[in-house]
């Protein structure tokens, strides 16, 4: 197999597996791990195509990328917290309530 | 087969064996520590393809920085939780088969693609032109033409820190 198509076919296989995650587990902190697993399966897609065309701007957007992530879980780990105090349990289910 | 391509696959079948490993532990910290070790087999991807730039990025910000503070969290909140006994939600089945055809979708679409061969991408690296993800060229290029969006990522950060505080705030006055 090719090298870009392997490693193409691995972040599709990441991120169908963090898909599944998100869609399968009960607990918060697990599903927003799954989230990660599904973003470094995007990112390894980006480095593959950066790295095969040469591009510099295509590494530079990883980086981003990165610095969004941790953006993103440092304002969504507080969130996570303040559900767990007020439910006490990470169960998604006790906030089924949030379907309308 | 090269000793590269022997480490190119290792590396993809433990990140994968690590995705598949989040799925099915049942501790939460079993679950950080599945990503952690398939974010490193990502990590070694990255520098067997030669973009060590993102390889260390990978280590630092992903799992240094990202990793380290989930594992904190996990450790302040180890409550008895129903979420862990059961670890399934009850959409088990329809989510894997959603997944699965998504996955074999893609995965059609990438084996049927034209690989682009080296005349294909002879206009974007010349032969005999330097690699532009070694340390210092990306660095001066980095610095250089994109220091602008480098220094914005320092605001956007702030944002973040403020915004962590605020909801820390908001969660403190609900309560009390």
């Amino acid at each position: 197999m090719d090298r870009t198509q392997l490693l193409l076919t691995l972040s599709i296989a990441l991120f169908s597996l963090g898909l599944v995650g998100v869609m399968i587990r009960r607990n918060a902190l697990v599903m927003l791990m799954c989230m990660e697993l599904m973003l470094n399966g995007v990112i390894l897609s980006l480095v593959t195509f950066a790295e095969r065309t040469a591009t510099v701007s295509g590494a530079v957007l990883v980086f981003l990328v990165f610095v969004v992530a941790a953006a993103e879980i440092a304002i969504a780990i507080p969130i996570v917290l303040l559900l767990a105090r007020q439910r006490h349990t990470l169960d998604v289910g006790a906030w089924s309530g949030l379907k309308g | 087969m090269s000793l590269e391509t022997l480490l190119l696959y290792f590396f993809a079948a433990a990140a994968l064996a690590g995705g598949v490993l989040m799925l099915v532990a049942r501790h939460p910290m079993r679950v950080a520590l599945a990503l952690i070790s398939s974010m490193v087999s990502l990590a070694g991807i990255y520098a067997i393809l030669g973009v060590h730039v993102i390889a260390v990025f990978q280590v630092l910000i992903y799992v240094g920085a990202v990793m380290v503070f989930m594992v904190y969290v996990i450790m302040l909140l180890d409550v008895r939780d129903p979420s862990f006994l059961e670890r399934y939600g009850r959409a088990l089945v329809p989510s894997v088969a959603v997944a699965g055809v998504l996955a074999a979708a893609l995965g059609a679409a990438v084996s049927r693609g034209r690989i682009a061969t080296a005349a294909d991408l002879a206009h974007v690296q010349p032969e005999g032109a330097p690699a532009p993800f070694a340390v210092q060229p990306f660095s001066v290029e980095f610095l250089g033409d994109y220091w602008l969006h480098f220094e914005l990522t320092s605001v956007l950060l702030l944002a973040a820190v403020v915004a962590a505080i605020a909801v820390i705030k908001a969660g403190r006055r609900h309560d009390g």
